[in-house]
């Protein structure tokens, strides 16, 4: 055994992407290539009355500007435009028609000789609308909320558990409860690498596209539905990704157009969005909760009641699993939901890490938290005290749950014990210090994934999927896990992902990789070592021809018998005696839904939090953060702990900064800059501390590993939210909790 | 961005004379900021007239003690030169406050009395702004007005000055040297930007053809009792919510000089010397700081995202001259 899985192994990818060796979709070249800019309407509603390209056009060396009006031929049922992100509804269609939908719309796109150019060009576009009124601004229209319409979605984001119990009678009834409101601004994605496609038009009028995406695979199905194109015609490749976070689970506009325009020129175009561009599209959805919860003097929650408004935009039903948390985590069996959208003039909302997740855990961890107060409770206490093994909502037990030893590893390692409860306390100098603590859920997915596994000439293994790394070290663990179940070196081992013309896998999103892809690789290898065993055995003189597969084991690169492992064949001779030929296998992984869908499935996290609060100026720093994790089995503890870091990060950045602000005048976000959108920066995170609990889990997925990607943010806006009522006595109810909330 | 042509003088003359002749000229030093303007086409030069071989580089001693600050020499430089290290910490302390060391490094002096403001109205070619497009409306005024001015405000404008360093130098009695085709003048730091009235597109009194070559300081640089308290919504790389340069002369108790700017509430650096007389020969005590920011603020106006500056830099005030006084902790 190589024993590689579990091992802290250091990114493979790491010095590629260090030294610049690893390219990114904006950084492949083409002999001729043209470069388009994006002209961005300015408008959130209405319709365009006239765009003026004559000054633009007539600069030399700009090759075309295109506009719904000059546009090509493209798919017109929009149902052609879906992604397998889609929301229920109709997807935008770039230069469709002279409708405007949400400011910041793409509305041209000047292609030239040379970026500056192009860009240049752009400025001297002129374009003059019929203004139509606008709704933005979801505050002010949650009267028009409604049921979102269902569909393929649906599967992975449920709608509201069905009501139990009666939650009316029971918290109409209880002696202690609480009923809070909670909101949560509209936050942009913003991962360091602007989305771009580089488009090669090959002289077959093949297309080779570099793409920034989560999943090469969708870029591809959704050029050929929009451009009518077969599938031979079209290749998608994206070996790194520059951050994503959700935002490249669908195909973004400048894919479309810079397709079309290559189409049209015959020519290889590069189209990259500028930051600015960045927030013209999808984005976390603002929502407003309400959340009641009631409970009786021993400290036994017996009711609750969580509903949600979410914006969406006019032409998709973007959804989030925001109010189905509280009773798969609390045995509350007196529940009642509500969750209902509401139509703006914006873009649709898209997936931002841990989608709903974070969205509604940062409302109902905080209403938790005050009704343990209500009770002059622990918060942490209380949370012991309603611990369930099973999943009250659907009423299933866990495949694992381990949260309570996330509870007492993290309580041990933060020191808990010595919280008074008492909220303002604590104070040093002129800070309030307050310690808070709040719950994090995520599920543990597993979707079907295909790999293939050759052992090439020279003995080595190649591995490879259509998947994506997303900065999350995929690469990294899908070479583990092919080391470890061929019994490789990693060194020996190459991974290769981001590229349509391997085996089909899914978006990577949803924290499913890992368990999805993992299990493809494990079983590839497995499929694989068969096929190498056959061989081994037709071998002359080989030790293994009488052996069946339960007595042979693949260790030190080599077939070998269990009871003499001494006696094996080396996979390089296996190889020789194939005639020199590399062996190939592919499979296609499948979960076992039988069997999983008799369990609750997820990842929990508890969350610690110290924060100092200038009582006078209301400037709040996190001096402290523990978040203890159970994620099922731990890959590899360096890239689990790097995604648990970003997840504790982002949480602070979520619960304290970010916002993407709205003049409701104008229906345009304004602080479309890295400079004015505030995300967390180094000085603002000091001693944060990651703990995996062991959990076992054979139900999840043949790996027992649980996806990592999401299960890091969710719990912490929450606990700090929390932390500041515990150093204050201030209960905040909205995020970002900026220093004018605590003045 | 529009093409431009270039320019390199060697010699201040020829870069006025240059500046003089061409059309919609702009000097260029470090550019952290013009060449942003430049690539959202809020500012359209058709020159650039790079000023970096200009001889403004260097730190020296002025005859009446003071320092003069080359127009040239990087904030990071300055910042960290030992002289002013010395007899000016509140200044390297509040250059040191503002953007990234990569900025620092590029920015210099001289053009950080140029920074334009970082109102979102006036970034966003789709909206309104007095200061960008004159005659073309405020977008602030009843937009998203969080990070806006509360003191000096006009229906034009409500736009703040970005600038940490500025808030220093008005602190410190700076004088701003400037040259122009008429010879050379000076303009105290408090005369050189101004509030935005009804032309908020000026954001300073320099001339045309003028171009600043340095800044000097006075002899008296306040490096006992100083602090430079800057309130942001993350604790780096963030412009200032408010800020406060205060800077004092005590003798035991008593106050004998104090010098109270502020930053993130006005259109330029805000101080009133006659709210700084109330604290002079006064003791020094939270109520009379108290005193001091009431008279400072006097007249403030929040709008609907904003009102919350009020509270916030009268609290400043009085904590900023608590931790120069050393009678607070700094954190």
């Amino acid at each position: 055994m190589s024993n590689a899985i579990g091992k802290p192994l250091s990114r493979v990818d790491g010095r590629a992407k260090v030294t610049g060796e690893a390219k990114y979709a904006a950084e492949f070249n083409a002999p001729d290539l043209a470069y388009g800019y994006v002209v961005s309407g300015t408008i959130a509603k209405g319709k365009i009355n006239h765009i003026d390209t004559r000054a633009a056009k007539s600069l030399p060396g700009v090759l075309e500007i295109f506009t719904y009006e000059n546009r090509p031929k493209v798919a017109w049922f929009d149902l052609s435009y879906n992604d397998q992100d889609a929301p229920p509804g109709s997807p935008f269609r770039p230069l469709y028609d002279n409708k405007i939908k949400y400011s910041g719309q793409p509305i041209a796109l000047v292609v030239a000789d040379t970026f500056e150019l192009a860009r240049y060009a752009a400025s001297l576009v002129e374009v003059t609308y019929d203004v139509e009124p606008h709704e933005t601004g979801l505050d002010k229209h949650v009267d028009r909320g409604h049921k979102p319409s269902s569909g393929i979605a649906s599967l992975l984001k449920p709608p509201p558990p069905k009501p139990q119990g009666d939650f009316d009678k029971v918290y109409h009834e209880s002696p202690v409860k609480m009923r809070g409101t909670y909101v949560h601004a509209v936050e942009h994605h913003n991962p360091m690498e602007m989305f771009a496609s580089t488009v090669v038009y090959e002289k077959n009028g093949k297309l080779t596209i570099y793409d920034k995406t989560q999943g090469v695979t969708n870029s591809k199905m959704y050029v050929t539905q929009v451009f009518g194109m077969s599938n031979d015609d079209v290749r998608v490749i994206a070996p790194y990704m520059g951050g994503g976070f959700g935002s490249g689970l669908r195909p973004q506009y400048q894919l479309f157009l810079a397709v079309m325009a290559a189409r049209e020129l015959k020519r290889s175009v590069r189209v990259v969005l500028t930051r600015q561009q960045m927030f013209s599209f999808g984005h976390r959805p603002a929502t407003i909760q309400h959340i009641a919860l009631s409970g009786t003097t021993d400290g036994t929650l017996n009711a609750l009641y969580h509903d949600a408004h979410a914006e969406t935009s006019r032409f998709e039903d973007y959804t989030e699993v925001v109010v189905n948390w509280g009773a798969m985590l609390y045995p509350v069996t007196n529940t009642k939901y509500d969750y209902k959208l509401v139509d703006l003039d914006t873009y649709t909302p898209l997936d931002m890490r841990a989608p709903g997740g974070v969205t509604g855990f940062s409302a109902l961890e905080i209403a938790i938290d005050e009704l343990a107060y209500n009770m002059k409770i622990d918060p942490l206490d209380f949370r012991l005290k309603n611990y369930s093994d099973r999943n009250t909502a659907d009423d299933l037990p866990y495949s694992s749950k381990e949260l309570k030893a996330c509870f007492e590893q993290g309580a041990e390692r933060f020191g808990w014990s010595n919280r008074p409860l008492e909220p303002r306390s604590m104070k040093k100098e002129h800070n309030l210090i307050g310690w808070g603590v709040a719950t994090g859920m995520w599920d543990a997915n597993q979707m079907f994934a295909s790999a293939e596994a050759v052992l090439t000439v020279n003995g080595k293994l190649r591995v490879s999927s259509a998947t994506a790394d997303i900065g999350t070290g995929t690469y990294t663990i899908m070479t583990q896990i092919a080391a470890e179940t061929l019994g490789m070196p990693v060194d020996d081992v190459i991974f290769k992902l981001g590229d349509t013309e391997m085996p089909f896998s899914l978006i990577s999103g949803g924290s499913w990789t890992a368990a999805s892809v993992g299990s493809a690789v494990k079983l590839v290898c497995q499929d694989l070592g068969k096929k190498l065993f056959k061989l081994a055995q037709q071998m002359p003189d080989s030790p293994l021809k009488k052996a069946k597969l339960e007595d042979i084991e693949f260790a030190d690169s080599r077939i070998r018998l269990k009871s003499n492992p001494g006696a094996g064949v080396r996979y390089v001779d296996i190889v020789a005696a194939n005639g020199g030929r590399a062996v190939t296998e592919s499979s296609t992984s499948l979960p076992d839904l039988l069997e999983q869908r008799k369990y609750a499935r997820n990842t929990h996290s508890a969350v610690f939090v110290e924060v100092m609060v200038d009582e006078d100026l209301g400037s709040v720093k996190v001096t402290r953060m523990v978040s203890a994790i159970a994620g099922g089995r731990v890959l590899n503890p360096k890239t689990a702990r790097n995604q648990i870091l970003g997840g504790m990060v982002w949480g602070l950045s979520k619960a304290l900064e970010e916002e993407t602000a709205m003049d409701n005048v104008y229906g345009r976000f304004m602080n479309h800059s890295l400079a004015e959108y505030h995300v967390a920066v180094n000085a603002d995170i000091h001693d944060f501390d990651v703990i995996f609990v062991d959990e076992v889990d054979h139900i999840v997925n043949p790996l027992g590993a649980k996806g990592l990607g999401e299960i890091g943010i969710v719990g912490v806006p929450a606990a700090i939210a929390n932390a500041i009522f515990h150093a204050t006595g201030k209960r905040v109810r909205d995020l970002p909790i900026t220093l004018d909330k605590l003045l | 961005m529009n093409s431009f042509t270039y320019a390199r003088p060697t010699d201040v003359a020829e870069a006025i004379n240059d500046q003089q002749q061409a059309t919609a000229a702009k000097f260029i030093a470090g550019g952290t900021n013009l060449l942003d303007l430049m690539k959202e086409n809020i500012e359209r030069p058709e020159r650039l007239i790079d000023i970096n071989h200009l001889p403004l580089a260097e730190i020296t001693e002025t005859e009446d003690g003071g320092l003069r600050l080359g127009a040239l020499v990087t904030n990071a430089n300055t910042a960290y030169d030992e002289r002013v290290i010395a007899r000016y910490p509140l200044l390297s302390q509040t250059i040191l406050a503002g953007a990234s060391p990569q900025l620092r490094n590029m920015a210099t002096n001289g053009g950080n009395l140029f920074q334009r403001t970082r109102c979102y109205y006036f970034y966003d070619l789709a909206t309104a702004c007095n200061k960008r497009e004159p005659g073309s409306g405020c977008g602030a005024l009843n937009g998203y007005n969080r990070i806006h001015a509360i003191l000096g405000t006009s229906h034009s404008c409500i736009a703040t000055n970005p600038s940490d360093m500025c808030v220093a130098l008005t602190a410190l009695d700076a004088t701003i040297r400037v040259k122009g085709p008429n010879g050379e003048r000076t303009i105290p730091m408090a005369d050189f930007h101004r509030l935005p009235g009804e032309d908020p597109q000026y954001d300073n009194t320099l001339g045309p053809d003028e171009l600043v070559t340095a800044i000097d300081l006075p002899a008296k640089g306040f490096s006992e009792y100083h602090t430079y308290l800057k309130l942001r919504d993350r604790a780096s790389y963030a412009f200032a919510l408010v800020s406060v340069a205060a800077a004092l002369e005590l003798d035991g108790d008593t106050v004998t000089d104090v010098r109270v700017a502020l930053g993130g509430v006005a259109h330029k650096p805000w101080r009133k010397p006659e709210a700084e007389a109330l604290l002079i020969g006064q003791k020094a005590t939270k109520e009379n700081y108290a005193k001091l920011a009431d008279a400072l603020i006097e007249g403030a106006r929040g709008f609907e995202h904003n009102s919350f500056k009020i509270k916030l830099v009268h609290r400043a005030i009085v904590r900023a001259l608590g931790i120069a006084a050393k009678q607070e902790p700094t954190e």
